[in-house]
């Protein structure tokens, strides 16, 4: 069956539950008399066999919310952003092939193109601002980008599936190549699933070196994110230091972790090796270089009038819309809400260290770009109290069911043999259940939901992805726009395609 | 791991919907299922209830969809649900977040297999549009009214829904010209 024809037989018993509300999901004044209701015989059984349940709460609906008047959109500078764009839209709504060339493919209605003045190009997926596998197709009139709609799926490779052949004990290997640009936060958003399935505590010092890692992490994809976004706005400069900030961040990855990216570092019940000695000094010298070359960033492109032009009102979303849209992390905080997950829902011990949450005011590139720039500065005042607090201690639980012995416990004890044999062949069993898990990842909300069976593999994992779900935002920040802006607002997006396809 | 968990008992109290929960305060929610793991609350409207369900959250302050998915759930048709829900093959899973109350609450609707279809959360929550998409891509369940119910990562002319349990793995053929046949 071909999507069109399931499409077509959409109007099944639940067909018709939008009929009864408005546009905005709140409940019309009026209900039709058995409006659409009835076209499958099921349904209508149903509403009546379940002795009127839906009528009774439809019925409660309506008398709260009568006397509306006309459901009609208003004027344009009466109607709301979230109501304006459920109504006009900016997602381009096309094929995702008919843009290679409208006229080959005959159900395309050629109205949805405007009256002729638009025209549909494609910018990438192989332009290099697209910072990936992005394509997106905008609809022009002129130079004015109109409609549009990010096309993924180019590096989709089933990682929700592969996590299901995988153990819990190997999942973290999968996870930490979705976001290729802050896999530890990756790690630990699936080890505290992990966790919270099990139910186990972590040891203090296991905490807080999860929290170092994160926020190094956070400050490395920033930096790497501002050099990127230099690179899309023609300085180069910006690319070179970002990069080279980065650099000393994966060093100290490298040294601690064995690996640059993918790390595995963070692993179900602690993290795999505890730091290595001089960690401290390590980390000093990373975050006093980092944060002096901050200022050299403000001096590069903060106050710079080129850079400034080119950011400013530029991509504006608004808090309702920016919320409406589910998007998350940076974008929703330069659009003004104060939300982040460290702050607002602790996990680790975020509650125990001192940071503010930054916030924009407008909502435009910009904004996004001051946002990151000072989460970097947050991140490293936090690096600077961990320094401080680090507990001393285990760096994972002493549960062998868990977390495999020691090395040389192997040799002389066979039941640290078996442990570590069952660990590795079979891993754990958690309960069964179904959690779901956030945190707060570079770019937004990263969550994890796990349905648990009760064997040794999730029957289920699926990843909330903060690129995924903030790419819904990209039409709706690039409606109205330039051409030439678009690079600049898809860059301020920060979206990562190994998280956006999986 | 929040601060709301501390209001929110392990198992409902006998005769009627704990203290605290969104079922007592809400009247749209009346009867509707309850159940709590690890500290989420966890609600089991009918499929016919979802969306007025989904409609009062939103009206109680749950202003952003943070996530939906799907779950086949063909080998564990028997699996442990509250009284009142009868286990279906797929079951839709949708998060959604109240920033003035830092609360998460889950609804997990039961989905038949030869209807998989649930009206679409768009109108409310716009930003469910790709995750439903994804969810329809993956699982082929249906979105009624839906503005744009397409393949979102899978290729438009594939066949089949690859995450669903009976879906074959490792039986793909090789996606490129002169492919020597199945793997």
């Amino acid at each position: 069956m071909s999507d069109e024809q399931e499409r077509g037989s959409a109007a099944g018993a639940v067909a018709s539950q939008w009929a009864e509300l408005d546009p905005a999901g709140r409940p019309r004044d009026e209900r039709p008399p058995e409006h659409g209701r009835g076209d499958a015989p099921g349904a209508r059984d149903e509403t009546a066999g379940a002795g009127g349940d839906l009528r009774t709460h439809f019925d409660v609906l309506f008398e709260q919310e009568t006397g509306e008047g006309d459901q009609e959109l208003g004027p344009l500078a009466e109607t709301d952003a979230v109501e304006l764009l459920i109504e006009r839209g900016a997602v381009l709504r096309v094929p995702e092939d008919s843009a290679l060339d409208p006229t080959l493919d005959p159900e395309l209605d050629a109205s949805s193109f405007g009256d002729g003045e638009t025209m549909i190009i494609n910018l990438g997926p192989q332009h290099p601002s697209t910072h990936g596998v992005l394509r997106v197709m905008l609809e022009l009139e002129g130079e004015t980008v109109l409609r549009s709609k990010p096309v993924i799926g180019y590096l989709h490779t089933g990682m929700e599936k592969t996590a299901e052949e995988l153990t819990y004990v190997q999942g973290a290997t999968n996870v930490t190549r979705m976001d290729y640009l802050s896999p530890l936060n990756n790690e630990i958003c699936w080890c505290l699933a992990v966790e919270k399935l099990l139910d186990v505590e972590m040891p203090p010092r296991a905490t807080w070196i999860r929290m170092l890692m994160s926020e190094l992490n956070r400050i490395s994809s920033h930096v790497m994110w501002a050099a990127t976004n230099g690179m899309d706005l023609a300085s180069t400069t910006m690319m070179i230091f970002g990069f080279r900030e980065r650099e000393m961040v994966l060093a100290f990855f490298e040294k601690t972790t064995g690996l640059r990216m993918n790390h595995n570092y963070v692993r179900p019940g602690g993290v795999a090796a505890d730091l290595p000695d001089g960690w401290e000094d390590d980390v000093s010298v990373i975050v006093e270089t980092i944060a002096t070359r901050l200022d050299e960033y403000d001096e590069l492109l903060t106050g710079q009038p080129i850079f400034r032009e080119r950011t400013e009102g530029v991509g504006v979303i608004g808090p309702e819309l920016a919320l409406a849209m589910s998007a998350t992390g940076p974008i929703l905080r330069a659009a003004g809400v104060a939300w982040d997950l460290r702050r607002a829902m602790p996990y680790l011990a975020y509650d125990e260290v001192d940071f503010d949450v930054i916030v924009g005011t407008v909502g435009d590139t910009f904004d996004r770009y001051a946002v990151r720039l000072n989460e970097i500065r947050e991140s490293i005042r936090i690096v600077r109290q961990i320094l401080e607090k680090m507990p001393s201690g285990d760096y994972r639980v002493q549960d062998k069911k868990i977390t495999p012995p020691p090395r040389a416990r192997i040799d002389e004890s066979m039941e640290a043999l078996i442990h570590h044999f069952k660990l590795y062949t079979r891993g754990f069993e958690p309960p069964v259940g179904e959690i779901y898990s956030a945190i707060e990842s570079p770019r937004g909300e990263l969550g994890c939901y796990l349905v648990s069976d009760g064997s040794n593999k999730p029957y289920r994992m699926h990843w909330r992805g903060p690129s995924f779900v903030n790419l819904q935002s990209v039409p709706a920040l690039l409606r109205g726009s330039l051409l030439a802006d678009t690079v600049a607002i898809l860059s301020s997006v920060d979206p990562v395609l190994g998280e956006v396809d999986r | 791991m929040t601060d709301v968990r501390d209001g929110v008992p392990d198992a409902p109290a006998p005769g009627g919907a704990p203290e605290g929960s969104l079922v007592a305060e809400l009247a749209a929610l009346d009867g509707v299922p309850v159940a709590y793991f690890r500290g989420d609350e966890v609600l089991f409207p009918a499929r016919e209830r979802y969306l007025a369900a989904a409609v009062a959250l939103k009206g109680a302050g749950f202003a952003m969809c943070s996530d939906l998915c799907a779950v086949d759930y063909l080998a564990h048709m028997d699996r442990p649900l509250p009284d009142g829900v009868a286990a279906e093959r797929f079951e839709v899973v949708v998060n959604l977040l109240s920033l003035e109350r830092r609360r998460r609450v889950r609804l997990r609707v039961q989905v038949p297999e030869d209807d998989a279809s649930v009206p679409t959360l768009f109108r409310c929550y716009p930003g469910s549009e790709n995750m439903e998409r994804e969810a329809f891509d993956l699982f082929g369940i249906r979105f009624t009214d839906h503005p744009d119910l397409t393949r979102i990562l899978m290729p438009q002319d594939w066949e089949g829904h690859p995450l669903r349990k009976d879906y074959g793995t490792g039986r793909v053929p090789v996606q490129f010209k002169d492919a020597p046949g199945p793997r």
